[in-house]
Formats: C-alpha cells, sequence, structure tokens
C-alpha cells in the first residue's frame, strides 16, 4: 500500500497505526509560535471502533490500510461465525463476534449489511439505517392507554428489544432505525 | 454563493479595508514609515520549523519580511512598519493559510516591554479591548500543567507530555515536546477572558530575539507572543543585532535542517552583511492580520476572512 504524509490526511482515508486498520476522521494543523507543527487527528480504530485523537509530528507518514467497505447479503449463523454473501460474484466471508458486535441484535437472513473487510476479512458490519422486522413478544397493550401515547417494550425476531407504541401486536412487522435502536413506524404494505 | 454567504464574504472585505485604514492611521501618529519590501528574494529563512515556496531557479517567496526589513533599518530608515503578504508552505488548516497577511513593524531604541505597550495600545484602537495580561512563560506552564519548563527534565516533561497526548516522538527534543504541550494544552486556554502576552522564552526558542536574563537572573529569549481568545496573534522580539551570534544560529538551522533530512538554505549574506554595518538597538513583531479579522467578525476558520482560497 502507499504511505500518506499527514496532510493529504483526509477524512475517510484508511490508515495503519500499530498495525490496526483506522479511518481518518478529522485532521487539525496545528503550530506554535516557533518550532515544530504538529497534525492533530481523530482517528477511529476499525478494530475496536474506538475513536481518539493522535498527534503526529507535521509530514510523518502512515501506510495506508487495505480497508474496503462491500455491500453483503447476510446468510446464516453456525454459532461462532456469521456468513455473508456478494451478490454480485456470490463469495462468502464469514465474520466473527468482534466484527458483527453490536449489529447482531439487527442481522435478518438476505437482509443486505454494509462489510468493511481489512485484508479481505471482515472487520465491521454496519446494519442499514432502517430495517423492518417482526415482533416475536410483546405484552397486549391495554384498553384507554392509546391516548396516552405510552409505550412498551417488544423483542424483535432478531432479538433486540425497542420501545414501542402500545397498539403494537405480535407478528407486526415494524420500521426501525438502527442507529438509535427507535421505533419509526409499522411497515407499509 | 447563497445571499449569507455573499453578504459576510463582502463584509470581511470591508472589515479587512477598514483594519488597514486604522493600521495606517495608528502608524501616521506615532511617525512610523510605511514601507515595501520585496516578496520574492534570492535567499530565504533557515528556520528548521519553517518551509519556503521556491518561486523559479534560486528565488523563494519570502516567509516573513524581517530580512528584508531589518536592511532598511541598518541603512537607517528609522521607525517602519509594512502590510504585507507572506508565504510558508504546507501551512493550511483552520488557523494557517499557505499565504497570508502580516502587519510588521521595528521601533528604534525599544525594548520588549516598550513593544509591548504599544501592540497593546494598536489592539486597543483596532479592538476596543482595554485589558490586557503580562505572564512569563514559566508562570504559563506552572499555572497551567504544574511545572517549571526551564527545570524539569526531559524524561519528566516527556511523562506529562503523553499523560495528556497520545504522540511518539523518539527522536523529539526539549523544545519540541514544550511547543507540543503549548500547542496542545496551554494555547487554547490562552487570553479568553483579555488578550495575554507571554514573555521570557527559553534561549533555545529564541529565533531571531537577544538573550537576556529575566528578574531572577535566568537567561531567557528576549521575545513575546500575543495569544486572545486561545489564538496566536503575534510574535515579537528584541532583536538580535550581533552578527557573530546570528551566522551562528544561521549554520545551526542548517546542521539541524541536514539532520531532520531536509536541505539546507542559502544564507542571507546581504542580511548579514547589513548587521556587519550595524543594526541598530530595536525591538519587532509581526502580527497576523487575518487572524485578527478572525477575532473581529467572530470567525473560527481562517477561509471565512480570505477573499479567494
Amino acid at each position: 500500500m502507499a504511505n500518506y504524509s499527514t496532510n493529504e490526511f483526509k477524512s475517510g482515508l484508511k490508515v495503519l497505526l500499530d498495525g490496526d486498520p483506522c479511518s481518518i476522521l478529522e485532521n487539525e494543523f496545528v503550530k506554535p509560535g516557533k518550532g515544530q507543527a504538529f497534525n492533530r487527528v481523530k482517528m477511529r480504530n476499525l478494530k475496536t471502533g474506538r475513536v481518539w485523537d493522535r498527534t503526529f509530528k507535521s509530514g510523518e507518514k502512515l501506510e495506508g490500510a487495505d480497508v474496503m467497505d462491500h455491500t453483503m447479503e447476510y446468510l446464516y449463523t453456525d454459532g461462532e461465525f456469521w456468513h455473508f454473501m456478494d451478490p454480485d460474484n456470490f463469495e462468502q466471508s464469514q465474520a466473527d463476534e468482534t466484527a458483527v458486535g453490536d449489529c447482531v441484535k439487527w442481522l435478518k437472513e438476505q437482509e443486505k449489511y454494509e462489510v468493511t473487510l481489512y485484508n479481505g476479512a471482515p472487520i465491521i458490519i454496519t446494519p442499514p439505517n432502517f430495517i423492518e422486522l417482526e415482533v416475536a413478544q410483546t405484552d397486549p397493550g391495554l384498553k384507554g392507554d392509546t391516548a396516552q401515547g405510552g409505550t412498551k417494550p417488544a423483542t424483535l425476531i432478531t432479538g433486540a428489544t425497542v420501545m414501542v407504541p402500545l397498539f403494537i401486536v405480535i407478528g407486526e412487522i415494524l420500521r426501525i432505525d438502527t442507529r438509535t435502536g427507535d421505533y419509526v413506524s409499522r411497515a407499509k404494505g | 454563493m447563497s445571499t449569507s454567504h455573499t453578504s459576510d464574504y463582502h463584509a470581511a472585505l470591508q472589515h479587512r479595508a477598514q483594519l488597514y485604514q486604522r493600521i495606517r492611521d495608528f502608524f501616521l501618529q506615532r511617525d512610523v514609515l510605511e514601507v515595501d519590501t520585496p516578496l520574492l528574494g534570492v535567499a530565504t529563512v533557515t528556520d528548521a520549523y519553517i518551509e519556503s515556496l521556491p518561486a523559479g531557479e534560486g528565488k523563494w517567496l519570502q516567509t516573513s519580511p524581517e530580512y528584508f526589513m531589518k536592511r532598511l533599518l541598518a541603512s537607517g530608515s528609522g521607525d517602519i512598519y509594512q502590510i504585507c503578504k507572506a508565504f510558508r508552505k504546507e501551512e493550511i488548516g483552520s488557523r494557517h493559510n499557505e499565504e497570508f497577511t502580516l502587519l510588521e513593524w521595528y521601533r528604534l531604541d525599544f525594548d520588549l516591554w516598550d513593544l509591548m505597550d504599544e501592540m497593546a495600545d494598536l489592539i486597543e484602537y483596532l479592538l476596543g479591548v482595554h485589558h490586557f495580561e503580562h505572564k512569563s512563560y514559566t508562570a504559563v506552564f506552572e499555572e497551567c500543567l504544574g511545572f517549571n519548563p526551564f527545570t524539569i527534565t526531559l524524561s519528566q516533561l516527556i511523562f506529562e507530555a503523553k499523560e495528556q497526548i497520545d504522540i511518539e516522538m523518539p527522536d523529539g527534543s526539549r523544545d519540541d515536546w514544550l511547543n507540543l504541550l503549548m500547542s496542545h494544552v496551554i494555547e487554547p486556554q490562552l487570553g479568553q477572558d483579555a488578550p495575554v502576552f507571554i514573555y521570557d522564552y527559553p534561549p533555545s526558542q529564541a529565533s531571531l530575539a537577544k538573550l537576556g536574563l529575566d528578574e531572577s537572573g535566568l537567561e531567557v529569549a528576549s521575545r513575546f507572543e500575543l495569544y486572545y481568545q486561545g489564538l496566536e496573534l503575534a510574535n515579537g522580539y528584541h532583536e538580535l543585532t550581533d552578527v557573530a551570534q546570528q551566522k551562528q544560529r544561521f549554520h545551526q538551522d542548517n546542521l539541524q535542517r541536514v539532520k531532520m533530512g531536509l536541505a539546507p538554505m542559502p544564507i542571507d549574506y546581504a542580511f548579514l552583511q547589513a548587521l556587519e554595518v550595524g543594526l541598530p538597538d530595536c525591538a519587532g513583531v509581526a502580527l497576523g492580520l487575518d487572524r485578527l479579522l478572525m477575532l473581529r467578525l467572530g470567525k473560527d476558520n481562517i477561509e471565512q476572512v480570505l477573499s479567494f482560497r
């Protein structure tokens, strides 16, 4: 991979730092009145998800990381790995627990996910912003409560628990915002 | 461009014009002569941390008008000032632009304190602030970080810096670590209520300033910086007039450049010759006018006060 100097650290660039792939989020040039200039860089470690500020001497170089985002379809889990398929060439990749992370509660078969591959292996699975999931379990809403606009917990087929309006019943399909975990609406159609 | 952008843009142009006018009034009243020196020179700065932009074969865009202005002073110009462009390669960010505008002025028989007073008068005239603070480099480190920057050991200094900042700098010098803490931890806190002058820098950070003794007899560089609302605005010196010392600093700069893998820079012999003829005792300062405009207009990015970037 190519090397990148601090003045090429643009938002979205993927680099290797201490052996881990990292994504550049922000880059600020900092210079005291006289003397060494620095770049204060906000980065995300793509393996751990940690976001932090790291400072480099201006002109320092980092190796680029072989990181690519692919849209892939979720197939199934064997308990240890979660299997995804590239719908264009039918190639399969398996993601481990670390890569799947919190996304596990939004995994639905045949749904498409953003799979971040590092050296060809998945390191992050990102769900679509909105996903439609069926209610597996929720208590019946009490009559008369609908006017108050109250909420109750509902467990979805993927295992996620979300707060829903009282009128929602088991078997309904709901539209959920995966970034916040909030109920949006009943699915249309 | 949207309407609000256009009006912001025009406001910045008008404020800049007004600012220059007021600066000229200020120096006219004080009998300081406006001068104009070349932006293109056959020599440039040797500083290991300032890169010049080359402009054709053996020519450089000036990173500051300092050498040319000192040549005028040595020729007997008397007190002088200049509003001009300066160029520094790859200094680009929310507070930096490769091409920027400086106000630089020199006063004969002024010491550092006289010049800080005059700077305060100018800032009062331009920004309408009346209260200023003065803190030594030592005091500001003790206040913000709890240690004396002159006496702390290098290993303790590195430890203190790494407590606050994630960085690897195995070849970092004492000044690199001090500059790191200054720019990352101290600077953002400086001058939040009133503009603050920081003075008496370590001799190793003298650049073109004279060395002197502080109240406790410690050797310091007769240099100040002005900060306001976390922005570094100005850098002033009681100017070094000793030609032998100046030559030595140029050579040290070039040695450091070579050590850092940078090309040595051509030495400005015309400037050294002027020092030999005799630079009168004087103090001089450069003030960043783009940053001053940022403060005046409440902008947090330099591009908001430039006509084009």
